[in-house]
């Protein structure tokens, strides 16, 4: 199935969160609830009263297809943002 | 260097207070995201893909050991450990929780540091020749006057709401290392017939959508007219730059509308008209006392040739590679300049670590008076280093990895962060910099190639230089897929040109066989002595096209 996802950053760090079906706020992609076209649209309007309760900043949805172990953003921008740099952190990397 | 005054230690704690007080009321949710947004942007403070990022401005490319130091604190402290040094010569951290901003700032403003002006439609960091005060072609040290600039733009009332950002480079050399041509305003210090120094004034440079060299509005400008002469610029911007559309919002856009002609006649009647009106003093004192922040350091005697330099030379072709690739000629004898290579390749240009930081600054403590620059091609440079040293210096570089040999050649690549961590971003840049820095890594092949450089944008908004790279790659999404455009044949020092697009962007499979096709192609019809650039001006983009395009 495809779908939407919710996805924000978390106002006190910054963190990637995306929202989960029991209405909270989930650092894990894969814990994020993969929702219809109405229940998205439903989702971002009280996604967007977590910002106004200084929660999260900027909700928006992103699109998703199920996979094995939870939803997986379509699009490349959203699978980096899911997962981080493609690039090893500096101190990590083997010349 | 620059050590701050009473004032601007007043100013940078009052700003430092309010900014406390700014993330306490947006946390408690008395400010609203669109409240708080541009007061955190005012302080440098982004919200990017992954987190906040905080910018920190690098006055001039100038920092201390110290400085050095409190940067690796703040990077282990508060974000993962590493930095990433930027075209603008700052550095940005990409893993800042907005709890801990505030003592960020704090920890920062201990060291004269801050965020101030690294972001918003204000005057920003004034960037620098990284060789200045030391480098051997130069007049006089410009940071004089790019610290008089920090002054004069820092919280100026009248310039805080322009319509869009506005960036001033500098440089007291003959050749032009701060890429001046490309900047709102680009200054370069010339003489007079007369033989006094004054400025060069070039208006309207800039990259991003629409590319374009800046014009010289005047040639010659008395030193002591500079302020007042930029204040006529600004306010000719603030009042014709276009505040109704974004993309043609930059003083580029003005100057080209109106011509440079008539953008030189605007200003010099507002020249007039603020001298008619008292002009802007510049007081004595004050420059008296920036300069002697300047003056040259004393340097003890050192010998122009040390006899166990050269014989290094000779037994080790390692180090005399580097010597003729990582320093450049230094003003006072018996001295070099020693370039650090942020390229280690396998590695994101521009990044170093904590620890890579800390060995960085016991190295200026040690060989370089204690002083680093960032230049604007995200190396790092020791500018008093004596000649003796540089065995030492060498080997103490090649510990931290910051030794390779590639200064000026193709791996010395120049990277914008792109998406692994850009919200703006279209494409990757940093895993295409890498790929092409392992495929050249053959440093005997890298030197045969000559004077490369590739600069890599990840959006339009061009903060990897694209334009102006020998080579550029612009990062676009095809239909989800990360495509790149090339351009061949810009260029950001004395004869600064626009690269011109090739053809059909190349998949991001294709791009790093493509440019060594490319690479090749140049290799083989090269003229003896000719640099990329320079066949490149010779025979035009078609034979490069075949090539990239050979194998679609």
């Amino acid at each position: 199935m495809t779908g939407q996802i919710v996805t924000a950053n978390r106002l006190t760090d910054g963190a990637v969160v995306f929202r989960t079906g029991a209405g909270g706020w989930s650092t894990r992609v894969t814990d994020a609830a993969l929702l219809d076209a109405g229940a998205a649209a439903a989702a971002l309007e009280v996604a967007q009263a977590d910002a106004s309760r200084q929660i999260v900043v900027g909700p928006y949805l992103a699109n998703a297809a199920a996979g094995p172990d939870g939803p997986v953003p379509v699009e490349f921008r959203e699978r980096i943002r899911a997962r981080g740099p493609t690039v090893g952190l500096p101190g990590a990397i083997q010349d | 260097m620059y050590r701050y005054d009473e004032f601007d230690r007043a100013f940078l704690a009052e700003r430092t207070a309010q900014f406390r007080d700014q993330v306490a009321r947006r946390l408690a949710g008395d400010l609203s995201e669109d409240e708080f947004k541009p007061l955190r942007l005012m302080n440098g403070l982004y919200l990017q893909l992954h987190a906040y990022m905080l910018r920190i401005a690098v006055p001039y490319g100038t920092l201390s050991s110290v400085q050095m130091r409190r940067l690796a604190d703040v990077a282990e402290r508060w974000d993962r450990g590493y930095g990433h040094f930027t075209t603008r010569q700052n550095i940005q951290l990409n893993w800042i929780r907005l709890e801990d901003a505030p003592d960020i700032m704090a920890a920062l403003a201990e060291v004269e540091m801050h965020g101030i002006q690294t972001s918003g439609n204000c005057i920003r960091n004034v960037t620098a020749d990284q060789y200045a005060g030391v480098a051997a072609d130069e007049i006089e040290d410009p940071r004089i006057w790019a610290e008089i600039l920090r002054q004069w733009s820092t919280n100026h009332p009248e310039f805080s709401f322009l319509p869009r950002k506005f960036k001033i480079a500098v440089t007291g050399a003959e050749f032009d290392r701060a890429a001046i041509r490309v900047h709102d305003i680009g200054l370069r210090m010339r003489r007079d017939p007369g033989g006094a120094a004054g400025f060069e004034v070039v208006v309207g440079g800039g990259l991003g959508r629409t590319p374009l060299v800046g014009r010289t509005i005047r040639d010659f400008l008395p030193k002591d007219d500079l302020l007042g002469y930029l204040e006529a610029v600004m306010r000719v911007y603030n009042a014709l730059g276009r505040r109704d559309n974004l993309y043609k919002s930059r003083i580029k856009i003005l100057v080209h509308d109106v011509g440079a002609e008539e953008m030189g006649r605007l200003v010099d009647a507002e020249f007039r008209a603020i001298q008619a009106d008292g002009g802007v003093a510049l007081d004595p004192d004050l420059v008296r006392r920036i300069q002697d922040h300047f003056a040259p350091p004393a340097y003890a005697s050192a010998p122009a040739d040390p006899d166990a330099v050269r014989a290094l030379e000779r037994a080790d072709p390692a180090f005399a590679r580097w010597v003729a690739t990582n320093t450049a000629a230094h003003r006072e004898p018996g001295h070099a300049i020693v370039n650090l290579s942020l390229k280690p390749h396998g590695r994101p240009p521009g990044d170093a670590t904590a620890a890579e930081m800390r060995a960085v600054a016991d190295m200026a403590e040690r060989w370089s008076l204690g002083e680093i620059r960032v230049a604007h091609e995200q190396n790092l440079v020791l500018p008093h280093v004596r000649r003796a040293d540089l065995p030492a210096v060498w080997r103490a570089a090649q510990e931290i990895g910051f030794a390779t040999p590639n200064i000026g050649l193709l791996t010395d690549i120049i990277a914008c962060p792109g998406l692994d961590y850009c919200a703006l971003a279209t494409a990757r840049s940093i895993p295409v910099a890498e790929r092409l820095a392992d495929r050249f890594r053959d440093l005997d092949r890298l030197h045969a190639i000559g004077p490369f450089r590739i600069n890599i944008s990840g959006c339009i908004n061009a903060c990897g230089h694209h334009h102006v790279g020998h080579v550029g790659l612009l990062g676009v999404d095809k239909n989800g897929e990360e495509f790149y455009q090339i351009t061949l044949g810009g260029n950001s020092d004395n004869d600064t040109a626009i690269g011109r697009i090739v053809g059909p962007a190349v998949s991001s499979a294709e791009v790093v066989d493509a440019i060594e096709r490319l690479v090749e192609t140049y290799v083989a019809i090269r003229e003896e002595g000719e640099t990329f650039l320079e066949t490149c001006r010779r025979v035009g983009n078609g034979p490069f096209k075949e090539s990239i395009y050979a194998a679609a």
